[in-house]
């Protein structure tokens, strides 16, 4: 089974990379342009690098100056500090997710009042929130703390992950058949020890796919927020960067747009982890 | 026993999103290097670029680095900026100091309400062009009538609105306007004959593209370039910006200022003087862009600074003038212009920086740079 899926797999990946390269070969170099409108984009080399050309750039250093790194080596290391910037604001929009979906669940007055909030709250475009999220942190410091500009990265990413979770795990704390809570109630067990016993367990269907949800928002909302407010060190600031030589060294930008792929990949897989370690409770599995 | 393995597999889940959380944590930023161990007497002062680093800001990153700000008492952060960072609204917001913003982007801010000076024009001369490949036989404005011509928009089009309309094209019906991304492979593949280009940035990205005509770079040769200060639209460019209400009631922050201008023309000084070094500063200071383009951008930026008719950072008053003059007159394809009125006295001030040349000009500093004679740089493919 596993090896089956693992063959699947590479085979999707080859399929696409095929794919490009058959586009490349077959379509016109200048696209194919109907009445001003382009049905099909370029194929030159400077729009649609070959993947050898890629890989090729990748291996070189990232500039002629002395001690340049490899370009591989500076993407992963890009990598590497995008992912640890939306981990850390996965794990804040879990908590808030998780703690408003509890609020929610526990009042419905709460429910009435937050979640007509919630759903409104992703309708903000990102690009207007993520200079003011910059600014309102700057506001923030005391002797020993200073408001970093990866801080305000992860608030953004946290803003976009936390809003499946919450809807999810909701879903999933009201799950419960009227059976099993009237049971615990005729027991006279509190909110809090039926909320650890009963709902959250039955939470766990629907909590999964959530979480695979907010990992994608995380990791797309670290990097448009890289790229927003110009943060240094990550995969976001490497696009913009290599984005402005897109004509005179069109593959070198390629590279980060895989490492882009490649957080993903991670934030994923980190997730069917945790869907592993919950086997047990996911008996029927729900998408949210 | 199966217990046992779930809680071992748990601890691990928990492991990884420890070490996810950490791996953040430990992310410095380069932009805020430590300075002065144990000198508690530096005031901090912040900076606020309006792009990320690059050599267009190599004095500021040379005086920190090499110490000038420190000598003058300060201790600067410099902050970069992504594609939505307003450099004015973090100077309005106090959460910087000074701010680094072409003036017909400040200009209508303005106007709006925010209350900020020029306090030293560091750039003189515009750095952007409109480029064409000789074939389309582009060498003056009035040659962009019927053609595609490329603006980025969003403040950066107003000296090409300026200059053809100058030249009596009718900017609605006699050009056809093609949106430019930031690469320039919309001009390299013939969707738009004449190109927006800064000097020390797109002209010589195109100038390390290969020319599939004949395998090698593209040359001078190869382009005509309109100079927007040749055609007299050019507007002024990187400024210096403070808080004008601070200046007025706040002297400390008015000596301050004196004291920043001062440290920051220093740093240019050096960047004129050793452009290769200043290159290399930035690099280290976390440019991405290539070792040769980025030594092309130090020489074509001391290019727009020097010679200086002034003393550089002084602002002319007729360069001003032109610039709040097309500010108020010329109208781009949405119809509007950047401001309806003269901007108040205070929107620039020779004050400051006029106190930095004096004491400058008394330390034996050539603030004029009447010798100054550009490097030529070779490009490499790419820039690299």
């Amino acid at each position: 089974m596993t090896a089956r899926r693992i063959v699947l797999g590479v085979a999707g990946v080859i399929l696409l990379a095929v794919a490009w390269e058959l586009y490349k070969a077959l379509a016109p170099a200048d696209g194919l342009v109907i009445g001003g409108l382009t049905v099909l984009p370029r194929t030159s080399d400077a729009a649609m690098p070959h993947l050898w050309t890629m890989l090729g750039r990748a291996l070189e250093p990232v500039s002629g100056a002395a001690g340049s790194p490899l370009l591989v080596v500076a993407t992963l290391q890009a990598a590497a500090f995008s992912l640890g910037v939306a981990g850390v604001g996965l794990l804040v929009g879990v908590v808030v997710g998780v703690g408003l979906a509890m609020l929610m669940q526990r009042f419905r007055t709460a429910e009435s009042a937050l979640l007509p909030w919630i759903v409104l709250s992703q309708t903000v475009p990102l690009i207007a929130i993520a200079p003011l999220v910059k600014r309102w942190g700057a506001t923030l410091h005391t002797e020993s703390f200073r408001w970093e500009d990866w801080m305000s990265v992860a608030v953004i990413a946290s803003y976009l992950a936390f809003f499946p979770v919450a809807i999810g795990a909701l879903r999933g704390f009201e799950a419960p058949d009227a059976a099993h809570r009237d049971l615990f109630r005729s027991y006279g067990v509190g909110w809090w020890r039926s909320f650890v016993r009963l709902r959250l367990p039955a939470s766990v269907p629907y909590l999964v796919p959530a979480l695979r949800l907010a990992a994608a928002n995380a990791v797309v909302g670290t990097v448009v927020a890289e790229v927003s407010i110009g943060l240094n060190g990550g995969i976001g600031r490497m696009i913009i960067v290599f984005g402005q030589s897109g004509s005179a060294d069109p593959a070198k930008q390629w590279s980060p747009i895989a490492g882009a792929v490649l957080i993903g990949l991670v934030a994923a897989g980190v997730i069917v982890l945790l869907g592993t370690v919950l086997r047990r409770y996911r008996r029927a599995e729900v998408t949210a | 026993m199966r217990h046992s393995i779930r809680i071992a597999a748990s601890v691990g889940a928990v492991g990884i999103a420890t070490a996810l959380a950490l791996t953040g944590c430990s992310g410095s930023t380069p932009g805020s290097s430590p300075s002065a161990g144990g000198d508690g007497e530096l005031t901090p002062v912040t900076l606020q670029l309006q792009w990320v680093a690059q050599a267009q800001f190599a004095g500021y990153y040379a005086a920190r680095d090499l110490g000038y700000y420190q000598d003058e008492g300060l201790d600067v952060t410099i902050n970069e900026a992504g594609t939505d960072t307003v450099p004015i609204d973090e100077l309005a917001a106090g959460n910087a100091d000074y701010a680094i913003s072409w003036v017909p982007k400040v200009l209508g801010s303005i106007e709006q309400g925010t209350n900020v000076t020029d306090v030293a024009q560091i750039y003189e001369r515009s750095g952007t062009t409109q480029i064409s490949f000789k074939d389309k036989d582009i060498t003056t404005a009035a040659d962009l009538k019927g053609k595609k011509v490329g603006s980025w928009g969003y403040g950066n089009q107003w000296e090409l609105f300026a200059g053809m309309q100058k030249a009596g094209i009718d900017t609605d019906k006699d050009i056809s306007l093609v949106q430019q991304a930031f690469d320039m492979n919309g001009f390299l593949a013939g969707d738009i004959d004449a190109a927006q280009a800064m000097t020390y940035n797109e002209y010589a990205q195109v100038l390390e593209s290969i020319n599939p005509a004949t395998g090698k770079l593209y040359t001078p040769d190869d382009l005509n370039v309109i100079d927007w200060n040749d055609e007299g639209t050019a507007m002024l460019q990187d400024a210096i910006w403070a808080d004008a209400d601070k200046l007025a009631n706040d002297s400390a922050y008015a000596d301050q200022t004196v004291k920043f201008i001062k440290a920051s023309i220093k740093g240019w000084l050096y960047a004129r003087d050793h452009p290769q070094e200043t290159a290399d500063l930035v690099v280290k200071d976390g440019s991405q862009l290539g070792a040769s383009h980025q030594l092309w951008q130090t020489n074509e930026v001391n290019k727009l600074i020097w010679p200086s008719t002034s003393g550089i950072g002084m602002i002319n008053q007729d360069e001003w003038d032109q610039t709040v003059d097309i500010a108020k007159n010329t109208k781009d394809n949405t119809g509007s212009t950047i401001i309806t009125a003269d901007p108040p006295s205070t929107a620039f001030s020779n004050e400051y920086v006029t106190k930095a040349l004096d004491e400058l000009k008394s330390e034996g500093e050539d603030v004029l740079g009447t010798d100054f004679t550009p490097l030529t740089v070779t490009l490499k493919e790419g820039g690299k």
